[in-house]
């Protein structure tokens, strides 16, 4: 049965050429081309966002980008940031660090996937 | 190769042998035929192979497709319209055609409109002409289901985000969305509004009325880790208690897997697309790569035998043809 279990891996060797990123707003924004220039990356791999808790500091971008075979999204829990699109293979999405404090966020299509952004000043 | 249960830890007639044998294999379906409220599912491949078994004139047959997947490339199946196209085409080739299908959701990958326009091209080729939609997750990643439920959900008038319910030859049907707003850290979710509805909607039927539910993600805890059930759905059971014929399908775990509770028997579907792996087997319920030549040819038969107040699993998993 070794046959059920076996994996074909594809390197994702074209990871944020091929990807797509979307400005969103987390709290009162700004632009991403006047960010802090701080860069954070997200990585969704095996059904979980790693690191699951990041911190960053106001302006900072933070940028998701999917690494599994299934689409995924990144939507905040109360709306408190623009959610992205449904996110396929080596696609990311890109928001900029808003007001200072915590932000849950979690997948809508596998909802059991959840992160958390802490903004500090 | 013969079947039978070696070992059944969880006492529900699925041992883990059993469980890989009947796990879902591309391009099948299951032919669910009802006579006096008892009912029995077959393959297509079970069907098409002993030709035998089919409803008779009084019967009411249907089958149920799943997690077609439409715009998925990957390894695990780089060509779902053809594995699509061949599901359809075992059901033209039998002989009795059912009398309509019902598909458990996921006709789309990424719910992108050519998506669900190749499968409505694709499904064209049909023969059999009604189909009962219930959207998968996959199908409302982008506007909460709107673009699904103009497309196939205008027909049967859903209510709220989409569900139903209609009668076929006695037996009660219910589509049920369970993949919309859901919470983080949860399950799949019917939520209030949904549940009251159903409540007053079997209200007024008889306890003997055959009642088949239908909805996307499992109606009952396959594997919550993997977000394998619905946080809700034992109010939902509870309101169907009272009845001597239940029988809930779902999609979403490209597997077979079954379970029978009293009156109730659950009954996950094969994907027409992948497969996934089995409960925990591996390190998220990604799509499961199998060999190429494997992906096609091998087909899981599974056979299954409902009958009112028995709560023994009547469950043969066949040989691979």
């Amino acid at each position: 049965m070794n046959t059920f279990i076996s994996k074909i891996k594809i390197a994702a060797l074209l990871c944020g050429i091929s990807g797509f990123s979307v400005l969103a707003l987390a709290g009162e924004m700004k632009d991403t081309g006047t960010g802090g220039g701080g860069q954070n990356k997200i990585e969704i791999k095996d059904f979980a966002f790693n690191p699951q808790t990041i911190t960053v500091k106001s302006g900072d971008k933070i940028t998701w980008i999917n690494r599994d075979e299934e689409p995924h999204t990144v939507v905040s829990v109360g709306k408190q940031f623009k959610k992205s699109p449904g996110l396929d293979t080596d696609q990311t999405y890109t928001i900029v660090a808003g007001a200072p404090g915590t932000y849950s966020y979690f997948c809508s299509v596998h909802p059991k996937m959840t992160g958390t952004i802490v903004v500090q000043k | 190769m013969s079947d039978y249960i070696s070992h059944d830890h969880e006492h529900d007639g699925i041992d883990r042998r059993g469980f890989l044998k009947c796990m879902a294999w591309a391009g099948t379906g299951v032919l669910w035929t009802i006579s006096g409220g008892v009912l029995v599912s077959k393959t297509l491949a079970e069907v098409a192979k002993t030709g035998s078994s089919l409803p008779t004139a009084t019967d009411l047959s249907f089958l149920q497709i799943s997690d077609s997947h439409i715009g998925f490339n990957k390894a695990a199946n780089k060509d779902v319209t053809e594995t699509f196209k061949i599901a359809l085409d075992r059901i033209n080739a039998m002989p009795t055609p059912p009398s309509f299908l019902i598909h458990t959701g996921d006709i789309s990958q990424l719910s992108k409109p050519e998506e669900f326009d190749t499968f409505d091209q694709i499904l064209k080729s049909c023969r059999t002409k009604d189909v009962f939609y219930v959207p998968g997750e996959h199908d409302v990643i982008n506007d909460g289901g709107k673009m699904y439920r103009e497309r196939y959900l205008k027909n049967v008038q859903g209510k709220g985000s989409g569900w139903y319910s209609f009668n076929k030859n006695g037996v009660h049907f219910v589509g049920l969305v369970n993949v919309l707003d859901l919470q983080a850290g949860g399950l799949g979710q019917l939520g209030d509004d949904q549940l009251e509805w159903l409540e007053d909607d079997v209200k007024g039927l008889g306890a003997d009325t055959p009642i088949v539910v239908f909805a996307h993600i499992p109606l009952w805890s396959v594997y919550p880790k993997w977000g394998w059930g619905t946080s809700d759905s034992e109010r939902a059971l509870g309101y169907l208690k009272r009845f001597g014929s239940v029988t809930v399908l779902n999609g979403h775990i490209h597997q077979v897997l079954q379970k029978v509770e009293g009156n109730v028997t659950f009954h996950t579907a094969m994907s027409t697309a992948f497969p996934q792996a089995a409960p925990g087997d591996a390190p998220s319920p990604g799509p499961l790569n199998v060999p190429a030549e494997k992906l096609r040819s091998m087909l899981g038969l599974t056979s299954v035998q409902y009958k009112q107040g028995k709560t023994a699993l009547a469950v043969v998993d066949s040989t691979l043809s």
